[in-house]
């Protein structure tokens, strides 16, 4: 039954390639690189208890050093990404020690702030980086002398790099350090007392999502060939926290499923009204109200059912 | 010197702005333990009133006005607590994400109703001479301004320290069980003050429209000022929201005038500091 299930996904994200156009296979992509962000965010919302509000800080920021050094100061590709993830995880760990001073809503809203005031620094900085312009006129990466200008070969590009990614986040969650970061979510003063720093174990999951986020950031602009200020908008990391908790929160196969469902609903929703933020609240005020455990659990629920095995 | 006494008075009015608006948000959260992210989306709607009533009626008294929004706002947020939050009682994150939700509904709302082009709103009449103190030349309107968020705030002092509502809701504010186990209608004070908090910041709304204009992305970029202002003053304190509210209004206003572009990274320095040394702000409690 499992290997079914995997040899199915397996299908679903080999083939498309071959049959699928233009248009669907950039969609593809662009799944994939919010599935990257998701995933990531999740490491910090589902697995450790800590509701971000400004992972978007992280995607942005890596997008926008990576972009600024290629187009104005004439880097190497190579050279701008290790420098960008690098400075995106720096950065990241720098933020956590300001947000873990607090947990709960305290650390969500020294996020939201944190991460406001860089998407303040993108419109106003304008001689750096160019305010409401954006960024543009950028080129794609060719990594081993392949070009990826094409769909296809950017979906390949993506997808290696969005398997690598999870199956890294996985392994990371499955550790006896994601157990213990669990751990750390549900009872702090219990971890305490069994020796364990739980401050450490939020910093270093912290960073550990910042890092991942930077990697999907790099791919986001890469793809879009653009970055606007927008891209560290609240939105955009609401929409990253939507994918989450509609997929499912804590869950390794939520918040890929969430942030394709987010993507193809602003996707689709954009073609007929111009009102995407006002949707999104919308799902938002759905989501909570009506699922507010997800659907990848929800599903899993009916599903066990089912087979009728026991709960 | 008229610079610094002119960015001087100008950091008084924001920081009066921002005590109407931090304020409800600093109560809301220490009662209700609700990060009420629509708080900015409040005070942009009652902003948002205010231009479209004082600009379609000639004459119109801007502190009427603002008394008047602030209770049409108050009533949507009520509105809002009644049919959306009460459901979600024992989900804080649910209920942060709904707040959310429904800032993007509000501004998104507000984008459809009034366009994307600022509106300005006219000062009053009577506030549009400027006051002369000693020789320098104030804008009148931003002294009346800084003298309404004072009033302001001793009257929400008084509310909170001499009433009988007011020693309701401290006693939820510092243990809503043993609040309710003595016979105290936590629920229906949870309504009251989310009323409250919502009026006030709209009635700011108002107040602040000849000085800030009505436009989109006028939520977004105060939310996170308040934010900050509740994180530096303490969470639920209502001293902690006014002089944190000052303490940003300086530190924007000479950040902007004299570095333009480091406003914003200035704006971190004294939330780091508190974060660092204090992180219950300077007037919060410890678990609270």
């Amino acid at each position: 039954m499992k290997w079914i299930g995997v040899a199915l996904i397996a299908a679903s994200l080999l083939l498309p390639p071959f049959f699928a156009g233009d248009f669907y296979i950039n969609l593809a992509s662009q799944i994939l690189i919010a599935a990257i962000f998701a995933l990531s965010l999740n490491l910090l919302v589902g697995f450790g208890g800590m509701t971000s509000l400004g992972h978007a800080s992280y995607l942005g920021v890596a997008a926008y050093v990576c972009a600024l050094l290629t187009s104005r100061y004439g880097f190497g590709h190579g050279a701008a990404a290790i420098i960008s993830i690098a400075g995106t995880t720096a950065m990241a760990a720098l933020f956590g020690v300001v947000a873990l001073r607090a947990t709960g809503l305290g650390f969500l809203m020294i996020t939201l702030a944190l991460s406001q005031v860089l998407w303040g620094l993108a419109y106003r900085m304008s001689n750096v980086t160019n305010g409401d312009n954006g960024v543009a006129g950028l080129t794609r990466p060719m990594p081993f002398g392949i070009p990826l200008d094409s769909a296809t070969s950017f979906y390949w590009f993506a997808l290696i790099v969005a398997t690598f990614a999870f199956l890294m986040m996985m392994i990371f969650v499955l550790s006896s350090f994601g157990s213990s970061l669990q751990g750390v979510r549900d009872q702090p003063r219990r971890m305490a007392a069994l020796g364990f720093n739980p401050w450490m174990i939020r910093w270093i999951t912290f960073i550990y999502a910042g890092f991942w986020a930077g990697v999907s950031g790099l791919l986001y602009v890469y793809y879009n060939k653009f970055i606007h200020p927008t891209s560290l908008s609240i939105t955009s990391s609401a929409e990253a926290l939507l994918g989450v908790i509609a997929g499912g929160s804590g869950t390794l196969g939520g918040p890929v499923v969430g942030a394709a469902l987010v993507l193809l609903l602003k996707n689709y929703a954009s073609a007929y009204i111009e009102r995407w933020n006002m949707l999104l609240g919308l799902v938002f005020l759905f989501i909570v109200l009506v699922m507010p455990t997800g659907i990848v659990p929800g599903f899993g629920r009916l599903l066990t059912g089912i087979r009728g095995e026991p709960r | 010197m008229q610079f610094w006494i002119i960015q001087g008075l100008n950091s008084l009015s924001l920081g009066g702005l921002l005590f109407l608006l931090s304020s409800g948000f600093s109560l809301i959260f220490g009662l209700m333990r609700l990060a009420n992210l629509t708080h900015g989306a409040f005070f942009m709607l009652g902003t948002y009133f205010g231009a479209v009533a004082l600009r379609s009626y000639d004459g119109l008294n801007i502190w009427v006005t603002a008394i008047g929004v602030g209770f049409a706002v108050a009533a949507i947020g009520g509105l809002f607590e009644r049919l959306v939050l009460t459901r979600l009682k024992a989900n804080p994150l649910g209920q942060v994400l709904v707040t959310l939700g429904m800032s993007f509904i509000i501004s998104d709302a507000c984008l459809v109703l009034w366009g994307g082009d600022s509106i300005p709103v006219p000062t009053p009449q009577n506030l549009r001479a400027p006051t002369r103190v000693l020789g320098f030349v104030f804008p009148t309107y931003r002294l009346a301004l800084v003298g309404c968020a004072v009033g302001a705030a001793i009257a929400l002092y008084f509310l909170l320290e001499q009433t009988r509502l007011g020693a309701m809701i401290r006693a939820g504010v510092d243990d809503s069980q043993m609040a309710r186990a003595v016979g105290i209608p936590v629920s229906n004070l949870f309504t009251t003050v989310f009323c409250l908090g919502a009026g006030v910041a709209g009635a700011g709304g108002v107040l602040g429209g000849p000085v800030l204009s009505a436009y989109p992305g006028l939520d977004a970029d105060m939310l996170p000022l308040a934010l900050i202002v509740v994180i530096l003053g303490g969470i639920g304190s209502l001293l902690g929201a006014f002089i944190g509210s000052f303490i940003i209004g300086f530190i924007y206003t000479f950040g902007t005038a004299l570095f333009p572009e480091l406003a914003y990274i200035i704006l971190f320095l004294p939330m780091i500091l508190v974060l660092a040394f204090r992180p219950q702000g300077l007037f919060g409690r410890v678990g609270s």
